[in-house]
């Protein structure tokens, strides 16, 4: 009983956090998606240990190892898009969107 | 915590649900992989900046979570075998999931009004399939619960029952889980990266 009451309150002060971060502070991007990308990584270990049990029981070594089989998966079929569709985009711009694409760069400082 | 003897049959079912719930994960992952890659594709459209109320999407991401936290209570007292606490707790849990579905649905109309449908940009496409998927999910619970409810009250809290009940608190837990991603990666950083 206590672990839910841990999970909920833990998962609420996670969500409110990232939140907050959001709507109130003046972080910018990088810094900013990593704090809440990390926020919810946590709360997601709190709930998979609360809530789901992970580990536990008879079969828990086993499905934690498919859990960490689907997350490689997930990894894999998430950030090889993201990184394939965006060499695509770069290699495949007209003359104007990569006269367009060199301008940002350039402002950004690079 | 476990105060029924859990069977090897229950242990089989709830490892057969276990594998059902990572391929679960596996599609949600990639309709995740669909939205980042095309969450700049407005299309002269809006941007999430443009559509995400946030004070609303905090309030649907807090009623789903208690609703998490009720439904493993409800769990609990399904395994102590207290029909009564089981019956008001996963009937909370049902009536929290409905609450979070009306507002889910309110906030696809209000964007359908406004021209704002999953056929204007590559942006709101992966936008409404990803949240609407989601939202088809836990419609899908609201529905096991109901019938579990049912049975509930008519058979009582057999082991049979009470497995079933276990499954259907996987299942609840692992939408809030897709959920603490869709608010972090769709709308916290929609609004603001």
């Amino acid at each position: 009983m206590m672990r839910y009451v841990v999970g909920f309150l833990g998962s609420l002060l996670l969500t409110i956090a990232a939140y907050l971060l959001v709507t109130m502070t003046n972080l910018s991007g990088g810094v900013l998606v990593a704090l809440i990308v990390a926020l919810a990584i946590i709360q997601l270990v709190l709930q998979l240990v609360c809530f789901l049990h992970l580990g536990e029981g008879h079969g828990g070594r086993t499905r934690a190892y498919m859990f960490i089989a689907m997350a490689g998966v997930l990894l894999i079929l998430v950030f090889g898009s993201i990184w394939i569709m965006n060499n695509l985009n770069y290699h495949m711009m007209s003359p104007e969107a990569a006269h367009k694409h060199m301008m940002v760069e350039r402002d950004k400082g690079f | 915590m476990n105060t029924q003897a859990v069977s090897a049959h229950a242990e089989r079912t709830q490892l057969g649900f276990w594998v059902y719930l990572m391929t679960d994960c596996i599609l949600f992952a990639s309709l995740f992989a669909a939205y980042a890659v095309l969450r700049d594709s407005t299309f002269g459209g809006p941007s999430g900046a443009d559509i995400f109320e946030m004070p609303f999407v905090l309030s649907e991401t807090i009623v789903l979570l208690v609703s998490s936290f009720v439904c493993g209570l409800g769990l609990l007292a399904a395994r102590a075998g207290k029909r009564i606490a089981t019956l008001v707790l996963f009937g909370l849990t049902c009536a929290l999931g409905a609450g979070f579905l009306v507002m889910e649905i309110t906030e696809f109309a209000k964007l359908a009004h406004e021209g704002h449908g999953w056929q204007e940009s590559g942006f709101l496409s992966a936008f409404f399939t990803l949240v609407g998927t989601h939202g088809a999910h836990i419609l899908v619970g609201l529905l096991w619960m109901a019938v579990m409810l049912v049975r509930t009250m008519r058979v009582g809290l057999t082991e049979n029952t009470v497995r079933r009940l276990s499954l259907l608190a996987l299942y609840w837990h692992f939408l809030d889980i897709v959920w603490i991603f869709i608010f972090t990666i769709v709308y916290l950083m929609g609004a603001r990266v």
